[in-house]
């Protein structure tokens, strides 16, 4: 069962922010969305997560409508990551982390949840910051915070591997990641680093993975499905081979885009100046 | 210094608990010294032994009392005005901790929206015009007029800064604030107004309520006191959906806060904490802002911790700030919103110049 969005649309201020949007977030896979900045990418995200309610259509997670779900239903099977969150106050990065098992505070055990923060905590690369207040680290740090209190909030009763703790009856639940321009402000190692982990979840846990990228070789590199975006309407959906055309690329975002074969093998996509 | 370090580590290490909850036990400690020595505190010297011995007569553990005369300024006198204290303190401190995770702000405490000005503007309100609004009726409603307007002022100001910030079903909490502030200035120049139009022995009745005072209104406060220890007891269970808010409303949303219910029912219960705080004592400004800052000093941010331990913090706030309003001044005493400001002002600048070195804010 998948996180399926059937004919959305978003309105607001009348004017139409999404247009008629379908399109399928399923288990085990990597989806990309992708378009130009203010094609509604973010607001697709927000839709998705049940944080705007759409205008016009149906979300469905797991064949219920998320309109009709609560809160706290939907925080055990689905984890956001933001693109920049707020906190002033000095909480202990340690912390934040753990607030993502907030979802399972009444199900959950206090072995459970440390074992699952160190765990993420180490995926992430935060280790030498896990006792440092949050407000002070830098931009691309904080972003990596976020990824570990999304994938402790992701794992639910289950753990990074899916037999890692006993049976609890959570497990058969589907999941759900959506991460928000999850690179941006993040080194090139750190970016490989959460993409691959990204693709892990999906590949190995079926978690279904929905993210944003701006960068087109990531998207083939890690995602098994896109959807582009332009002006809030949906140009192009598909497997990422059919649909990361240089033509097609080049069209969206109204800049020269080239495939140039690499000697490695296979090809990328540059965009050319001028 | 150090050393009282190593105690506590080494004591925690023992019994096996974590820092915050030994600063809630230490508290509470603390909370109980200070009432004990409060009670000894006033006008009528009272030993200490003498009012150890009474309460444990009280609570039957001990077969004789004391002296009639202390035992009855103890029991009418200062029992009951050091139960206000804890219950306005805490509730009050408890208020400035919720407002500031629900703000996301450091800086917002329950006198900020402005409930606490509606509650007094309510208040001296009634005290001026209540003669004339009540007419015949207001013998009738008596030592209940006050309060109740008190009450009925942090309500409606409430009620209007929730509709007012409200959009599509929806509150913005940045906006909320600046309506409150809105709120508070136009019930200070309602307080003013009225003020203005008070006559002599009116004005006496207006700076208790514009000032603070703990003498209380005898058995009329019971209510007031009953609604406060309710929302106090509902507030303490927000510890962790008040941590996810510190992310922002959305990522609390995605984490399972509903977060519209949430606000909702914070603001109301804490609004209706402070309009029963006032009604009772009249503004006492500080506690609110100043009890969660110093807990957090302590304890950390984690609202599980700096709820709980706000309102034990108010609540010594207060019952301090009251027994020096006691003997400061006697054989008079001084309006206790102004002890907690004289006293507490340059000790709240003291902690934050000292936190000030210690990391940037």
């Amino acid at each position: 069962m998948s996180l399926v969005a059937q004919d959305v649309s978003f309105v607001a201020r009348g004017r139409y922010l999404l247009r008629d949007i379908s399109l399928e977030v399923t288990p085990g896979e990597v989806l990309a969305v992708l378009g130009p900045n203010g094609a509604g990418k973010s607001t697709l995200l927000r839709v998705l997560a049940g944080e705007y309610r759409a205008t016009k259509g149906t979300i469905r997670q797991s064949g219920q409508d998320i309109t009709e779900t609560t809160a706290l239903a939907l925080a055990q099977s689905r984890a956001v990551m933001p693109q920049a969150a707020s906190m002033t106050f000095p909480f202990a990065v340690r912390d934040v982390v753990a607030l993502g098992r907030a979802p399972f505070r009444k199900i959950s055990t206090r072995q459970l949840d440390q074992k699952l923060v160190r765990h993420a905590i180490r995926l992430a690369d935060i280790d030498h910051l896990a006792d440092r207040a949050y407000p002070a680290l830098s931009g691309g740090e904080k972003q990596r915070v976020h990824l570990a209190r999304a994938l402790v909030q992701v794992w639910g009763m289950d753990g990074p591997e899916r037999n890692m703790v006993p049976k609890t009856g959570h497990e058969d639940r589907d999941r759900f990641l959506l991460l928000d321009e999850p690179t941006s402000g993040l080194d090139v190692s750190h970016q490989h680093a959460l993409l691959g982990v990204a693709r892990r979840e999906a590949h190995q846990n079926r978690v279904g993975v929905l993210m944003i990228l701006h960068d087109f070789n990531q998207v083939t590199a890690y995602a098994d499905r896109v959807v582009v975006l332009q002006n809030g309407e949906m140009v192009a959906k598909g497997a990422v081979d059919d649909v990361m055309r240089p033509d097609l690329l080049s069209a969206v975002f109204k800049s020269p885009i080239r495939a140039i074969p690499d000697p490695e093998g296979g090809s990328v996509l540059v965009s050319q100046a001028g | 210094m150090k050393s009282v370090r190593q105690v506590e580590t080494s004591l925690r290490q023992y019994w096996q608990i974590n820092r915050p909850v030994m600063v809630l036990v230490l508290l509470m400690v603390a909370l109980l010294v200070l009432v004990i020595i409060s009670l000894g505190t006033g006008g009528a010297r009272i030993e200490l032994g003498d009012v150890v011995a009474h309460i444990a007569h009280r609570i039957g553990v001990a077969g004789v009392g004391i002296d009639a005369f202390d035992a009855r300024v103890l029991d009418t006198l200062r029992l009951p005005r050091i139960a206000r204290a804890i219950v306005i303190g805490a509730g009050l401190g408890l208020a400035g901790a919720v407002m500031q995770s629900l703000f996301r702000n450091p800086i917002a405490d329950p006198g900020i929206i402005g409930v606490s000005a509606s509650a007094a503007l309510g208040a001296v309100a009634m005290i001026v015009t209540g003669h004339i609004i009540l007419g015949s009726y207001y013998p009738v409603v008596g030592p209940y007029g006050v309060p109740l307007a008190a009450f009925g002022g942090a309500v409606i100001a409430t009620a209007f800064i929730r509709i007012l910030s409200r959009q599509d079903g929806q509150t913005d909490a940045a906006i909320m604030l600046l309506i409150g502030v809105a709120i508070n200035a136009m019930a200070f120049a309602g307080v003013g107004v009225f003020t203005y139009m008070a006559d002599d022995a009116q004005l006496r009745s207006l700076t208790f309520w514009q000032m603070g005072a703990l003498a209380g209104n005898g058995p009329t406060d019971t209510p007031a006191l009953f609604i406060m220890a309710l929302g106090i007891a509902y507030l303490m269970t927000l510890g962790t959906p008040l941590n996810l808010f510190l992310l922002g409303e959305a990522e609390a949303r995605h984490l399972g806060v509903e977060v519209e219910h949430l606000k909702r029912r914070a603001t109301v219960v804490t609004a209706l904490v402070v309009g029963a705080a006032v009604a009772v004592s009249g503004i006492i400004g500080f506690v609110g802002l100043v009890a969660p800052h110093l807990v957090r000093l302590v304890t950390g941010p984690d609202n599980r911790y700096v709820l709980p331990a706000s309102a034990i913090c108010g609540a010594i706030m207060l019952t301090g700030a009251d027994a020096v309003a006691r003997i400061i001044v006697l054989p008079a005493e001084l309006p206790i919103g102004l002890v907690t400001g004289i006293v507490g002002g340059p000790f709240f600048l003291g902690l934050l110049m000292r936190e000030k070195k210690r990391r940037r804010l």
